[in-house]
């Protein structure tokens, strides 16, 4: 099942996993040069992200300040920390979704592949195409299971196949046996657990590079939170995966690097801004965190 | 509420004799034995298709681009948005006049026809429809934009294949309500000119016609006399128009329970 699953995307996903030019056309003619080093593919553990200096400021108030460090590519990272300390803000930069907040500004770089996203050449919708993204709360469309998993293929022009499709991205989603026989009821009717496994298989279904989750489980149980979690451990042979969670235990079980963030009081202004502490090997930031802070907060001792 | 009450078991004991068959196919007559309501029915649907046909594409737009692209911070959106709220509040004669100086004569000289009689229906309740559509595009939540926006769709694609379809429910009951409120105009009607005596259904979006408020309106105020008595006439068509409105606002009530959303 998995070498199926790895072929097939190798045909469909190329393109998207070495970083094909994510500029519109027009920018592509401007700037050729930057693709360049981006066309070799790369290899798991390599970094896939980069930020250097990031900086995302909601209408002049920072929500995170001068953030940098490299998400590496087939592994699952995860992004913890208290509430207000910007993870999700971090998050929602990795695919331009802060595009949609007015008022919102990224400085710094974000380096994909090499390519900044932020540069004014590149193609918000061309980055959401690679870069797929879970929310917090499932968020099934009005529509059948059916249509639910089709509408990206369908609004990226991919009409082939499209009832193998579907049932490949539910299939990789772990939905395919609970739905195979109620495609074209309406995707309410699931429980929550399993909307939201519908809305990862959405995400998988446009043949992404990167899937972002911002705090996938924290609407659910535990039996489904396992069941993700679960999921998500298979999906990354195949994908990168960022994940923001407020669980440390979720962090813990499954991510292979971890990030923690926390809010200060900015010098001089009296506004609070997320920093990060420390980024670093999972099981050392849980087992022997370099920062007292890191250590306070894993061992729950500050919440 | 009892004055209404009374006025409405008047208006049902003089016209429910005249409702038959016959009643809703004959043209008007000075026979008041004779004549019906087919004319003015016909030129009621033909208006009614009219309006619906300007109203909901130019209504659906509008609420788009006021909802979704318009930046508030413009002054000329703004300046939309009010004009929008206050044409609500406009008197429907001034509508009428609006039609006669522009379509019927003036710029677009369409005389006095069923083009002409339901633009100007349209241009009265178009901000019926842009402010029911505004309020059930807002009513999508924004998980189901960020959710297709996140899988790559264009902001035009999510609104064409999101937005909208989950809205289709809102904005067809603010239709209804607006074609039920247009339904019932005489004022504009007779301002621009709609024929008060017609023994032809309209043809053509280039025919002269009538409507059953304008109907009702002319044999009211026609002399009635032992021979020919058009109250009773009156009556029947204004019972005809009330079952027109009753089931048009059943439909929207329906539409609106039927599919409003549980997000």
């Amino acid at each position: 099942m998995a070498d199926q699953v790895t072929d097939w995307r190798q045909e469909q996903g190329e393109q998207a996993r070495t970083g094909g030019p994510l500029k519109r056309r027009i920018g592509t003619a401007r700037a050729p040069a930057v693709e360049g080093p981006a066309a070799e593919r790369k290899q798991a553990g390599e970094a896939i992200f980069s930020l250097e200096g990031v900086t995302v400021t909601y209408s002049g108030v920072a929500a995170v300040r001068n953030i940098g460090f490299d998400i590496a590519m087939n592994e699952i990272t995860a992004l913890i920390g208290p509430s207000g300390c910007g993870k999700s803000t971090l998050i929602r930069c990795l695919n331009r979704m802060n595009d949609l907040i007015p008022g919102a500004v990224v400085e710094g770089k974000v380096l994909y592949h090499d390519q900044d996203l932020y540069a004014p050449d590149v193609d918000a919708v061309e980055v959401r195409k690679r870069i797929g993204m879970v929310f917090q709360k499932p968020n099934p469309f009005p529509k059948s299971i059916y249509d639910n998993i089709a509408f990206g293929p369908r609004v990226l022009g991919m009409k082939d196949d499209l009832d193998g499709i579907v049932e490949r991205a539910l299939r990789r989603g772990a939905l395919w046996d609970e739905a195979k026989d109620r495609l074209k009821s309406s995707a309410f009717g699931l429980s929550g657990g399993q909307q939201q496994r519908l809305c990862i298989a959405r995400c998988l279904a446009v043949e992404p590079d990167v899937i972002l989750m911002d705090e996938p489980c924290s609407a659910l149980d535990p039996i489904s939170t396992g069941r993700i979690e679960d999921l998500m451990l298979e999906l990354k042979e195949l994908y990168s995966i960022v994940i923001v969670t407020h669980n440390m235990q979720q962090a813990a079980r499954v991510s292979d690097r971890t990030a923690f963030f926390t809010v200060e009081l900015d010098e001089g202004e009296q506004q609070r801004t997320g920093r990060m502490v420390e980024f670093d090997d999972t099981d050392k930031m849980f087992t022997n965190p370099a920062d007292p802070r890191t250590e306070a907060y894993v061992t729950g001792r500050v919440g | 509420m009892l004055l209404l009450g009374v006025l409405l078991v008047d208006v049902v004991r003089d016209g429910i004799g005249q409702l038959s068959f016959d009643f809703l196919t004959s043209f008007s007559s000075i026979n008041a034995k004779q004549a019906g309501i087919e004319a003015a029915l016909t030129g009621t649907i033909w208006l009614m298709a009219v309006c619906a046909a300007f109203i909901v594409p130019v209504g659906v737009a509008t609420a788009i681009y006021l909802e979704e692209y318009a930046d508030n911070d413009r002054w000329w959106n703004r300046l939309i948005e009010v004009n929008i709220q206050n044409l609500a509040a406009v008197p429907s004669i001034v509508y009428g006049i609006l039609g006669l100086a522009f379509l019927v004569r003036g710029p677009l000289s369409l005389g006095n026809v069923v083009l002409a009689g339901g633009l100007t229906l349209g241009l009265l309740v178009l901000p019926v429809v842009i402010i029911a559509g505004r309020e059930a595009i807002r009513a999508v939540p924004a998980s189901i934009r960020e959710g297709s926006l996140a899988l790559g769709a264009t902001k035009w694609q999510t609104i064409w294949r999101q937005v909208l379809p989950a809205s289709i429910p809102g904005i067809a009951t603010g239709v209804i309500l607006a074609l039920s409120r247009a339904i019932g105009e005489t004022a504009p009607l007779i301002v621009v000119g709609a024929a008060t005596f017609l023994a032809f259904n309209p043809s053509g979006l280039d025919s002269s016609f009538t409507a059953l408020p304008i109907q009702i309106f002319d044999w009211i105020s026609r002399p009635s006399n032992d021979i020919n008595n058009y109250k009773p006439l009156a009556a029947g068509g204004i019972l005809v128009l009330m079952i027109l409105l009753m089931a048009m606002n059943s439909i929207a009530i329906w539409l609106r329970n039927r599919y409003e959303q549980k997000w």
